[in-house]
């Protein structure tokens, strides 16, 4: 029994000192450099207006739909850019629903709202086309009709910014190099030059466009 | 359009893991030995004597398997009783703020199993279930202590190949507290504030409510005053109400101290659902490219620290070049199927040059995302940047299979060694077989006892995986948790039981495993495949590291099969491929393969 009983106490013991040194000196610590060194990355990297309102996070993306402004790609966080609900479709690559999406109909076979209806590939191609002036030919970019792992994906593609970007303009009343302009200054690189692919963040760049022309 | 930027980032990746390895298995060296000095010493020994005398352990004092066993499994299990407690009862805890309720016994349970594991499955949505109390104390603490016993393992398993007619393998206790305080908290702290200043959030704030540019209307279920929900005429249909939705809810909380250590300590259990494919976890390609290197730094360190105790450098790196080659024939076959992207979708409309974008980030792309995929199954890490559910079929089957070898191409954080060790020692075997003599394995002669242990963790472990895997396929409450439909709802059925015995933890994440209506089978199988993963393979693992140490040393001669040099590795290749694919193969072929050329002609569920 003896031996049982001293690794009893000594898993007891150790699991208490651990859960003090590990889970509050350790995550404190963290938190006391991050604060001193990068406050606002560590808080949650916050757009705040003047008054104090905070409008979102540079690095989580928000809904967006009107022509108006540049769109993020759609999202299955929640019912939507649900920052508390992150998360991707989990669809697979020969899943109907996604592909062909899901509609509700009626008797006479119109389309209906219900919680269950999603759009698929083919609906959103459909409606990215039509409302950026695309041929019914024209290949989409990827990322536009995708959904991304979080579902908060800040970023959309320069090549998908760039197809917006005339309707951004006219909408706005805006020239489109001006608007071209904006989207350099909001795209993201690869860090240190090559890591990654480069971004357009969508919220730093329609918050940019607003300071010009305000809504 | 594999771009030559891919290449670039592959080459640097590739250079800074041989990079580490050295270094990094020379301080393991000193890590692992009690006695030996490190350059933390000044710092970090006051704290490690503290803790021994209030912990009243003799950290000269050597332990027999059987005692190291019993050690590690008291150990385990107060750790488990622990989590389980504070999860259940949450909400009477502390730091708490958006009042999260108290866990379901088998959810509290599963989860309790996953992260003594080191598996790190997560049933629950992260943001919106675990209290911060839960996050920092019962998930963390396991992140530290499941590596380190990992370890710690792995440590006894090398002494008793290097030492010989020896009764000990080494203290438990001492390898725990050595391994965590002089390896993983330091490098932890580092890393998480390198992380923070990429953006990893680091606070204590309960959620941020942010005023969002442009309202939008979703239909919600509408409820009656006592929260059901209020019914159509036909009593079935939910009646909908429209519910403008003009804020976001932002997540904060401690999660830069959190994904250091999962990383690090291949556990790989997110702060949030989306995991690191979340902007607050991993944030920039800079933050991604050091989160897949420390996943892979120890196991790749501690081969360089096997060849170091058994004075034979150059099985050391034949292990490691084992490893690397699977991992990179992995790495290509997911890559390009990724790369090549969905045939269905191209005809759709979507470009073609993009490749497969589902469930991916926009700054990771199409080679992160597949790298990432790849060292995280490799590793039994089972973080993800990218859905794995959502990849083409054969770029999702890389994953799958990198678990199905027993998470041995560099694997966990010990866990890899010691589980690649079982496949050296029958790798010996069939070799020894193949010539005619006794094998041997550095000197020391296997023997049936041996290679009956080896088997015993196979077997136990292909076994777990199928069996559940086949009961959940023709069972209700196993269908009824799947998010697909045909050869991919299987291919879920088998990942969710292939990474839970691999103790990875990663999942085709369309699987719901705590369904709304409380049916505990998923929870409590998936709990059952990860205690057999961890512990019918460390038990065996430890008897056969007493079993060897008591051996005497017999020199080399003439046809001594030599475990360095290229024919070892492609032997020890041989092994650990037909022994993973041979097992699963029809499982593979039911799943991720037919679906494959249902895709090319196709065909849609």
């Amino acid at each position: 029994m003896k031996p049982l009983l001293d690794n009893l106490r000594a898993s007891v013991l150790l699991t208490l000192v651990f859960a003090v040194l590990l889970c509050g000196v350790y995550p404190a610590a963290v938190w006391a450099a991050g604060r001193a060194l990068f406050p606002w990355r560590s808080d949650g990297s916050l757009l705040v207006d003047k008054d104090g309102t905070v409008r979102g996070s540079a690095l989580l993306a928000q809904n967006f739909s009107s022509d108006r402004d540049f769109q993020p790609r759609p999202s299955a966080a929640g019912s939507g850019y649900d920052a508390t609900a992150s998360g991707g479709t989990n669809l697979g690559p020969t899943s109907d629903k996604l592909a062909n999406g899901v509609h509700a109909k009626d008797a006479a076979g119109k389309d209906v709202s219900d919680p269950n209806n999603f759009d698929g590939v083919k609906d959103l191609v459909r409606a990215y086309r039509t409302q950026n002036g695309l041929g019914a030919s024209d290949p989409v970019p990827a990322d536009a009709v995708t959904r991304s792992g979080s579902g908060l994906d800040p970023h959309i593609s320069i090549q998908n910014a760039l197809l917006q970007a005339p309707r951004v303009a006219r909408a706005r009343s805006v020239p489109l190099e001006t608007v071209r302009a904006k989207i350099a200054a909001a795209t993201d690189g690869r860090s240190l030059g090559f890591l990654g692919e480069p971004g357009v963040n969508v919220l730093l760049l329609n918050r940019a466009l607003d300071k010009i022309a305000s809504r | 359009m594999h771009s030559p930027n891919s290449w670039l980032q592959l080459a640097l990746f590739v250079a800074a893991l041989v990079a580490v390895t050295k270094p990094l298995g020379l301080y393991l060296v000193r890590v692992l030995d009690a006695t030996a000095r490190t350059w933390l010493d000044p710092v970090v020994r006051p704290v490690e004597r503290l803790t021994y005398r209030l912990c009243g352990i003799d950290p000269l004092l050597e332990q027999g398997w059987a005692s190291y066993t019993m050690s590690m499994l008291t150990f385990s299990l107060v750790g488990m009783l622990l989590t389980y407690f504070v999860l259940r009862f949450q909400d009477h805890l502390p730091l708490n703020p958006q009042g999260l309720p108290g866990l379901a016994p088998h959810l509290a349970f599963n989860t309790a199993a996953s992260f003594t594991t080191n598996t790190n499955w997560q049933s629950y949505a992260g943001e919106s279930t675990m209290s911060y109390f839960s996050q920092m104390v019962a998930l963390t603490i396991h992140n530290f202590t499941s590596a380190a016993v990992g370890i710690a393992i792995a440590a006894a398993l090398v002494r008793g190949v290097a030492r010989q007619s020896a009764r000990t393998i080494g203290n438990f206790w001492t390898d725990t507290v050595r391994v965590t305080y002089y390896l993983l908290v330091p490098f932890c702290l580092v890393f998480a504030v390198v992380l923070v200043s990429q953006g990893v959030i680091q606070n204590f704030k309960p959620y941020t409510v942010a005023k969002t540019y442009e309202p939008y209307t979703i239909q919600v279920p509408k409820t009656d005053s006592a929260g059901k929900p209020v019914m159509a005429a036909d009593g079935k249909t939910p009646v909908l109400v429209d519910q403008s939705v003009d804020t976001q809810t932002i997540v904060q909380g401690p999660v830069a101290s959190q994904v250091a250590i999962k990383m690090l300590g291949t556990n790989g259990g997110g702060y949030t659902n989306a995991n690191a494919a979340h902007p607050f976890e991993n944030p920039t390609p800079l933050s991604n490219f050091l989160q897949v290197l420390s996943i892979f730094a120890i196991p790749s360190a501690l081969t360089y620290y096997l060849g170091r105790m058994v004075m034979n450098q150059r099985h050391g790196w034949a292990v490691w070049g084992a490893m690397f080659a699977m991992f990179a024939v992995g790495l290509g076959v997911c890559w390009r199927a990724e790369q090549r992207g969905n045939p269905i979708h191209q005809s759709l409309g979507i470009s073609a040059a993009d490749g497969n974008m589902e469930g991916k980030e926009v700054r990771f792309g199409i080679f992160n995302s597949a790298l990432f995929a790849t060292v995280t199954t490799d590793a039994s890490c089972g973080a993800v940047n990218a859905m794995h559910d959502s990849f083409t079929p054969i770029g999702g089957l890389v994953p799958l299979f990198n678990m199905q070898t027993g998470e041995v191409i560099f694997g966990g954080v010990g866990a890899g060694l010691y589980g690649m060790l079982i496949f050296v020692v029958l790798a010996v075997f069939i070799a020894g077989l193949m010539v005619g003599r006794t094998p041997e394995y550095l000197g020391k002669k296997i023997e049936a006892y041996d290679v009956k242990l080896v088997m015993l963790v196979l077997m136990a472990l292909a076994a777990t995986v199928l069996v559940f895997t086949a009961w959940a396929s023709i069972s209700a409450w196993g269908q009824a948790g799947l998010n697909n439909a045909g050869p991919h709802g299987f291919s879920e059925i088998l990942y969710a039981y292939s990474s839970a015995v691999a103790n990875n933890g990663s999942a085709f994440a369309g699987l719901t495993a705590a369904p709304a209506d409380g049916n505990p089978h998923w929870d409590v199988t998936l709990a059952f495949a990860m205690l057999v993963g961890r512990f019918l393979m460390i038990v065996p693992i430890l008897a056969l590291a007493g079993n060897l140490a008591g051996k005497k040393l017999i020199p080399a001669s003439a046809g001594t099969f030599r475990t360095e040099g290229p024919t070892f590795v492609v032997l020890l290749i041989g092994t650990v491929v037909l022994v993973g694919a041979l097992t699963f193969l029809p499982a593979l072929a039911m799943g991720p393969v037919v679906e494959h050329y249902l895709m090319t002609s196709g065909t849609l569920f």
